[in-house]
């Protein structure tokens, strides 16, 4: 088990013929993701890596019966993207492109309430279940299968903890990126519930970082209602006031959205939380020993 | 991107929103013409600085007559205001703003701002106007009243309506109050604004609701179809090396410290800082290549890191997904070439095409520490910096 995908999600490609996604096809297709269809307006009937390639995505579903796409559109198209996906019925989005303006997000947000599909991201690394499907532009060979879920704000900080976890020995069930935006399809709590439900999860870890309060919202969550262990980390513990990190979402302003209040917020949930990016493994490790589960979790 | 306080009111103008007569002025001799224009009894002088809190650190004055704008022209032009938003070491004034004096009868508060929470843009007002927002919304959250917006349909004049009842707008000049907050409400999606502030918001003695500041901050991701909000951009409120490196497309912050780093992922970037000051440094810069960086791109990133004074070493941080480790290879070792590299320089590089990067950085015949994790890469450029 997993969560969202695994060896049977029929993949699409949105934007399959941009140099960007080009590289990630060859590289999904490398490590085994059943990529099913590609789609670019004008380039239908065409191929890539033996990928078919569509006009819209109703003829992509309709002749490969794709039930998730990855979004690799520029981003004054991507928001339209979304819509195209979602008007499609897929049962997952992932979108993967940064710098979408934010006001055409409010709009995607709003045009998905009652739909299907569930969109991760935008400006996210995607999703990998390992060794079984990976859809996004994370590195292959960092993950292992295994039983920790891992969700994160940021992609390259998802990365340092993965990698750490499977160095250690420590498999991952589901890795899955939710990206940086103020506006996202997928959030903390909704990664949560699911690892929650899924039986081959036993624990998590959660990245976030300063600006919003998603974390603290997570939090509560998973002081009411999770029963699996989950460590944290937050990103920007030192980063000044009123100075946007790069992530259009990671902003402290008016003294909200401070790594020291998520960590609070944390703690008092019973996460712990990783004093430096480079202990993340080690604390989830300390922390399943302590719940009898690191044996379960150490991958063979 | 921020712009100035009449640049706001020009936006304002061409959505209905009524702002006092006003023109900006570079020298006393223009702020003395601008007043003679407007010709009204009292005139105000404003500073014009990309900073809130300008009327507390002396950046607005009242001037009765052409004397007294000179005076306080000459007096604010090349002033450095300190406020509580500029730092410490406060903003020099270059630009002036000379506006009619308004009959003011009571100050109020409006902003529009994105709600992360519901992901919706979301009304702001109350009648404690002319304070600092985040104090009230402390203080007194009672006082403070919110309408959340549906994007299909826009703000609602039922909406606009109820809250000119709720910040207490005199019963006769509530259809004003609400014609003015559907027109900031339209100006703010039209220019995709991240924050619109009017603060304050004033009703005057002959029955007028104007504005009477204007704050507008943009969605930097937006600004490509905004060519006329572009232009305002007014390239001396900021810093000169951000500026280099967003033409360039790198997310770059100049800070206090003395090591340079260079990341991809802004996520990863704000770790590695938090990891250097945790063994002891202080970071010099944010920086986040991206993820589409080509090898000019980070050649560029690592010249505007050498460009601070400050930087007594560089920590390069890599953990490649879409960034592949070769092209920073490469870039460092452009870089290298093209100015000479007298700080010392670790470099830690995983994820996609790390053997390559690797491999080029080690027959470039560079000096370079390498490191097998941030934190010793972290650990090591605090050491050598010393």
């Amino acid at each position: 088990m997993s969560v969202y995908i695994n060896k049977d999600t029929k993949v699409l490609v949105q934007g399959i013929t941009g140099s960007t996604a080009l590289f990630h096809t060859k590289q999904m297709l490398e490590y085994g993701t059943k990529i099913v269809a590609g789609v670019t307006p004008g380039k239908g009937g065409t191929e890539v890596e033996g990928v078919p390639v569509f006009n819209t995505v109703q003829d992509a579903v309709k002749a490969t019966g794709a039930n998730v796409s990855v979004i690799y559109v520029p981003a004054p198209f991507a928001a339209d993207a979304i819509l195209e996906a979602v008007d499609a019925d897929l049962d997952m989005a992932i979108c993967i492109t940064e710098h979408i303006p934010v006001l055409d997000m409010v709009k995607v947000k709003r045009y998905m309430e009652g739909k299907k599909t569930r969109l991760v991201g935008p400006n996210c690394p995607g999703v990998i279940t390992p060794d079984e499907c990976k859809i996004g532009i994370m590195p292959g060979y960092i993950h292992k299968k295994g039983h920790v879920g891992v969700v994160s704000r940021s992609g390259t900080l998802t990365y340092e903890a993965t990698h750490q976890l499977s160095e250690e020995g420590i498999g991952q069930s589901t890795a899955v990126g939710i990206g940086g935006d103020p506006v996202n399809g997928t959030n903390f709590i909704d990664v949560l519930k699911a690892f929650n439900e899924d039986e081959d999860t036993y624990a998590v870890v959660m990245i976030g970082e300063i600006g919003g309060t998603a974390e603290e919202e997570a939090a509560a969550w998973v002081k009411a209602n999770m029963t699996k262990p989950v460590v944290g980390f937050i990103g920007g513990q030192t980063a000044p006031e009123g100075k946007r990190m790069g992530h259009a979402g990671a902003i402290i302003s008016g003294g909200k959205g401070t790594a020291a209040d998520k960590i609070k917020a944390m703690n008092e949930a019973g996460i712990e939380v990783a004093d430096t990016p480079s202990v993340i493994g080690e604390t989830l490790i300390k922390v399943i020993k302590e719940k009898g589960l690191y044996d379960k979790c150490k991958t063979h | 991107m921020n712009i100035h306080e009449y640049q706001g009111k020009q936006i304002l103008k061409q959505y209905g929103v009524s702002v006092p007569e006003g023109h900006v002025a570079f020298s006393p001799e223009e702020a003395v013409k601008a007043a003679k224009e407007l010709g009204t009894d009292v005139v105000v002088v404003k500073a014009q600085i990309h900073a809130g809190g300008r009327g507390k650190a002396g950046g607005v004055k009242l001037a009765k007559n052409l004397d007294e704008v000179r005076t306080y022209a000459k007096e604010l032009l090349g002033k450095v205001l300190v406020t509580h938003q500029t730092g410490p070491e406060g903003k020099e004034v270059k630009r002036l703003y000379i506006e009619a004096g308004s009959d003011i009868q009571k100050e109020y508060y409006l902003g529009l701002v994105l709600d992360r929470e519901t992901s919706r843009v979301t009304l702001m007002g109350s009648e404690e106007g002319g304070m600092d927002i985040e104090e009230v919304a402390a203080n007194t959250p009672e006082r403070l009243f919110y309408e959340e917006i549906d994007p299909v349909v826009g703000l609602t004049g039922f909406q606009a309506r109820r809250m000119a009842f709720n910040m207490n707008i005199p019963a006769k000049l509530v259809n004003k109050a609400a014609k003015l907050m559907l027109g900031l409400y339209q100006a703010y999606v039209d220019t995709d604004a991240a924050i619109v502030e009017i603060n304050p918001l004033v009703v005057t003695g002959d029955g007028q609701v104007v504005a009477l500041d204007a704050k507008f901050n943009f969605d930097a991701n937006a600004l490509y179809r905004h060519q006329d909000v572009m232009e305002m951009r007014d390239y001396d409120e900021e810093d000169a090396k951000e500026i280099e490196a967003s033409k360039y497309d790198l997310s770059y912050i100049s800070l206090d410290g003395n090591i340079g780093c260079m990341v991809n992922g802004a996520g990863l970037a704000m770790a590695t800082m938090d990891t250097i000051n945790y063994y002891g440094g202080t970071p010099a810069n944010f920086l986040d290549v991206g993820g589409g960086a080509t090898a000019e791109k980070v050649t560029e990133a690592f010249k505007i890191i050498l460009s601070d004074q400050n930087v007594k070493g560089i920590f390069v941080n890599i953990f490649g997904g879409i960034m592949k480790c070769d092209i920073i290879a490469e870039g460092v070792i452009q870089a290298a070439k093209e100015v000479s590299l007298n700080v010392p320089l670790v470099v830690r590089l995983e994820g996609t095409n790390v053997e390559l990067g690797k491999k080029l950085l080690n027959e470039s015949g560079l000096d370079i520490v390498a490191a097998g994790t941030m934190a010793e890469g972290a650990k090591k450029i605090v050491e050598l910096v010393g």
